[in-house]
């Protein structure tokens, strides 16, 4: 299993198709967060989302800031206080639309994507990141800055840009080429079951 | 700590308040040993990552005093009322309801709090029967132990209910138990604790399961039948291959544990709840003159 630093936004799709299920990644660059309501905001009530998700790296998340202020525009600016992780699967039925739509390269989340995921990500390069669940204190002190918010009325499922340093450790559950870990280990995890079972 | 009040509405209030806090930033020394443990008998590569990473998140969380995790749960209390406690249970709820509020606010923490059809919030992690506070009720005693458990959606959303039949018999109970933590696979953070509640009712069983998942781990349950039940699990759920996260891996589950009810001659309800490896819990003992002491396990 190898190791990889990979910088986000990417334009070259070359560095997604370097990622192989199993391998460990760090993330430098800019992340935005993002939940259920802001992608049901996005795909159900189709309202055009205002920042570029292009190459982008999407982390599912809903964090705990503290607001300091508003700017001259009236958008509010955020410090943050813990942020973490929650469980992908519930979003998976937006993976194509944020591929095909909007170019999205990567998305971390914890817990796995179900293999209906796989197809699409694997036709529209893109990865899977899993990060570790609760593991909240650890990626807060790799979150350099709270950049930008919107939709602050979803609070906290906005839409939130993030600057990161060193983010990680990120182990590629999916790649862009059809493998998964998760369905790899569901597929492992079904076959001893029957042996389990035999044994009752 | 022992903080001493006059006020039993306030110092009720104030238990609430800290244990909240408290149980988000420190996990129980049971838990840390438990992690440990399953970093020296991981063989897996991504195991060995995700507990590591686990290891280092505990220790950056004291160092920071940031929050374990950043899902600060929807609040659950377990409550022991003495007869003799002079606070009625109605206002220990108030006082409870208005500790979980401030903390929220004060700290600052994220409010999860919904309604269940608008899914607007609805204040600082409190609303319409938020908190959620179990009772029970002691004969003979004047004092009050309250019990948080900040229960984060990851883990229960993996909660399963099987009715059973009586010819399924303890097969039945263990296929279920299996089926339902390899179905759950990474989402509700492994390796956690499997809390099985088993007979009784149907709710009751799941009240039970999640009795099971506030017992530190390495304990058992007393009654030795029940208690080789729960080693059976550990061991075949280990088995499993599922591993840390659910990327595959030695280690599934830190501990099992089984409470059990009587039930009725053609049930067999088995619930499984589940608790992610941040197990959070803390608890304080209020005296009947409102002084409070605060330990893990009151």
């Amino acid at each position: 299993m190898a190791t990889h630093e990979v910088t986000f936004p990417v334009t070259d799709p070359a560095e997604i198709l370097k990622l192989r299920a199993g391998d460990e990644v760090t993330v430098q660059g800019h992340i935005i967060g993002i939940r259920d309501r802001t992608q049901i905001r996005i795909f159900d009530q189709g309202v055009e989302p205002p920042m570029d998700l292009s190459g982008a790296f999407l982390l599912h998340t809903a964090p705990n800031v503290r607001k300091l202020g508003t700017d001259s525009e009236g958008r509010g600016k955020y410090e943050k206080l813990c942020i973490g992780t929650t469980t992908s699967a519930r979003m998976v039925r937006f993976t194509e639309g944020l591929g095909s739509q909007y170019g999205v390269r990567a998305i971390c989340g914890k817990g796995g994507f179900p293999d209906e995921a796989i197809e699409p990500m694997q036709r529209l390069g893109m990865v899977y990141f899993a990060i570790v669940g609760g593991a909240a204190a650890l990626e807060t002190t790799q979150i350099e800055e709270i950049e930008e918010v919107a939709w602050e009325e979803l609070m906290p499922e906005c839409l939130w840009k993030f600057r990161v340093k060193d983010f990680g450790p990120l182990t590629v559950g999916i790649d862009a080429h059809g493998n998964s870990l998760y369905r790899e280990v569901q597929d492992r995890a079904k076959k001893k079951l029957e042996e389990i079972y035999a044994r009752l | 700590m022992t903080v001493v009040t006059t006020d039993l509405d306030a110092a009720v209030s104030d238990a609430a308040a800290h244990l909240y806090v408290w149980a988000l930033k420190d996990i129980p020394q049971d838990l840390r040993d438990a992690l440990g443990a399953a970093a020296g008998r991981e063989t897996s590569v991504t195991g060995q990552r995700v507990l590591q990473t686990i290891l280092k998140n505990v220790t950056v969380a004291e160092d920071e005093k940031n929050l374990v995790c950043q899902d600060t749960g929807i609040a659950v209390y377990y409550c022991k009322v003495g007869e003799h406690f002079p606070l009625h249970p109605a206002r220990i709820y108030a006082a409870l309801k208005e500790g979980t509020e401030r903390a929220t606010v004060e700290h600052p923490l994220r409010s999860n709090t919904v309604h269940t059809l608008t899914r607007e919030n609805t204040g600082p992690n409190v609303g319409y029967r938020v908190p959620i506070v179990h009772w029970d009720f002691v004969p003979d005693w004047d004092g009050l132990d309250v019990k948080c458990v900040p229960k984060g959606s990851g883990s229960e959303n993996m909660s399963f209910l099987k009715m059973c039949v009586p010819a399924d018999g303890v097969t039945g109970i263990k296929k279920f138990v299996l089926e339902s933590i390899v179905g759950a696979g990474g989402k509700p953070c492994p390796p956690g604790i499997v809390g099985v509640g088993i007979g009784g009712s149907a709710d009751y069983a799941m009240h039970l399961a999640k009795e099971a998942i506030a017992r530190p781990v390495g304990t058992h349950n007393q009654d030795p039948l029940v208690a080789e039940l729960e080693q059976d699990l550990f061991q075949l759920l280990n088995e499993t291959g599922v591993g840390p996260m659910g990327l595959g891996g030695d280690v599934t589950v830190l501990s099992v544990h089984v409470e059990h009810a009587d039930t009725h001659m053609t049930l067999n309800p088995v619930a499984v709840n589940y608790q992610c490896w941040a197990a959070r819990r803390a608890s304080a003992h209020v005296a009947a003159d409102g002084t409070t002491s605060f330990e893990r396990d009151a």
